[in-house]
């Protein structure tokens, strides 16, 4: 007769991801690439403001695209039409994309050297906030047809951002939303975030969402180790 | 709703101590989970029967301790009491608030024979 045994264990669950995840950024910070993860919840025009803030980058630095949804690649033709590298991941029955699926979509995208990686994940603002993909830096997109509680309710995503960036600032006139209450939300759940008010569509605040994203790189290419010989 | 993805790290997780560790059965698995570790102890219960089938740990006993959550608060100086990750301090009040407990998601104790 056989007698049970116990084991501690303290093994952190998300261990694995976090594996991928450190050689993911490792990878990306040895040749200087800024990987970004872009999350949201579903239309809140994220990949609409990721089309024209390629198109206002084309030619400055390199680009590459990793596009996470549930089915179709609509989004990836979308991105490629800016002329942008893309690769598309289709999570099936996955609600989020992880460290083990970046690090594949990076393999056949081999983005070059001093690049901007953007990583859009699947619109969901629960799940994805708890797989880190290896980014140097993580940008959420509140639009202003949402609830200004947003933050609020989906604590965990806005606690975790570097930037939020504030989309369809060009409806404000048509609604009740009230941006300094959702912008305080988001403060209540990340003293140290950033906020940014743009609009994909009149290019308001374009200009400052652009500088923040060309400081974020040259910090990203600034930090890559040297290689002697 | 990533309870499914994280039933499967555990079960991966369980997989790999069993060719190390020397067992062939898990009867007993305990959980640490954080009061702000996003997970719903709920669809985990559910998710972990479910993925656990056709491995070492099937049918396995399920127990999750909760974890509370703690945050430090600056203004106090103090680590304090929290149960959600937008409450303001209970002493002063202040949002400035950095957490430091209640993101756990470990296995903290295997019954294997």
């Amino acid at each position: 007769m056989s007698q049970t045994r116990l084991i501690q264990l303290e093994a952190d669950i998300m261990g694995k991801n976090a594996l991928f995840a450190a050689a993911n950024r490792d990878r990306f910070t040895a040749a200087g690439i800024l990987a970004l993860n872009l999350v949201s919840s579903p239309g809140s025009g994220k990949t609409t403001l990721l089309c024209r803030t390629l198109t206002e980058i084309a030619g400055e630095f390199p680009v590459a695209v990793i596009e996470g949804d549930q089915q179709t690649s609509a989004d990836a033709d979308r991105i490629r039409a800016t002329g942008a590298p893309a690769i598309q991941i289709n999570t099936g029955k996955g609600c989020h994309l992880d460290g083990h699926m970046v690090g594949h979509a990076v393999d056949h995208l081999s983005p070059a050297e001093g690049s901007v990686l953007f990583i859009e994940n699947v619109g969901n603002l629960v799940c994805p906030a708890a797989f880190d993909l290896g980014e140097g830096a993580r940008v959420a997109i509140l639009s202003v047809t949402e609830g200004e509680d947003k933050p609020l309710k989906y604590p965990d995503m806005f606690a975790s951002a570097d930037l939020v960036l504030v989309n369809k600032v060009d409806l404000l006139p048509h609604l009740d939303f009230d941006i300094e209450a959702a912008m305080a939300n988001a403060r209540r759940v990340n003293p140290r975030v950033r906020l940014i008010r743009v609009s994909a569509r009149s290019g308001e605040g374009m200009g400052q969402w652009l500088d923040w994203l060309r400081a974020a790189r040259a910090m990203a290419l600034a930090s890559r180790p040297v290689v002697e010989g | 709703m990533h309870e499914m993805a994280i039933c499967e790290s555990i079960r991966q997780i369980l997989e790999e101590q069993a060719r190390s560790a020397g067992f062939t059965r898990v009867e007993r698995v305990k959980l640490a989970i954080g009061a702000l570790s996003g997970v719903e102890p709920e669809a985990l219960r559910f998710g972990f029967d479910v993925v656990m089938r056709g491995g070492v740990a099937e049918g396995a006993r399920l127990e999750i301790e909760d974890v509370a959550a703690r945050a430090w608060c600056m203004p106090c100086a103090a680590n304090v009491a929290i149960s959600a990750r937008y409450d303001a301090c209970p002493q002063c009040g202040s949002y400035q608030l950095q957490v430091t407990g209640g993101e756990d998601m470990t296995i903290r104790e295997l019954e294997v024979l």
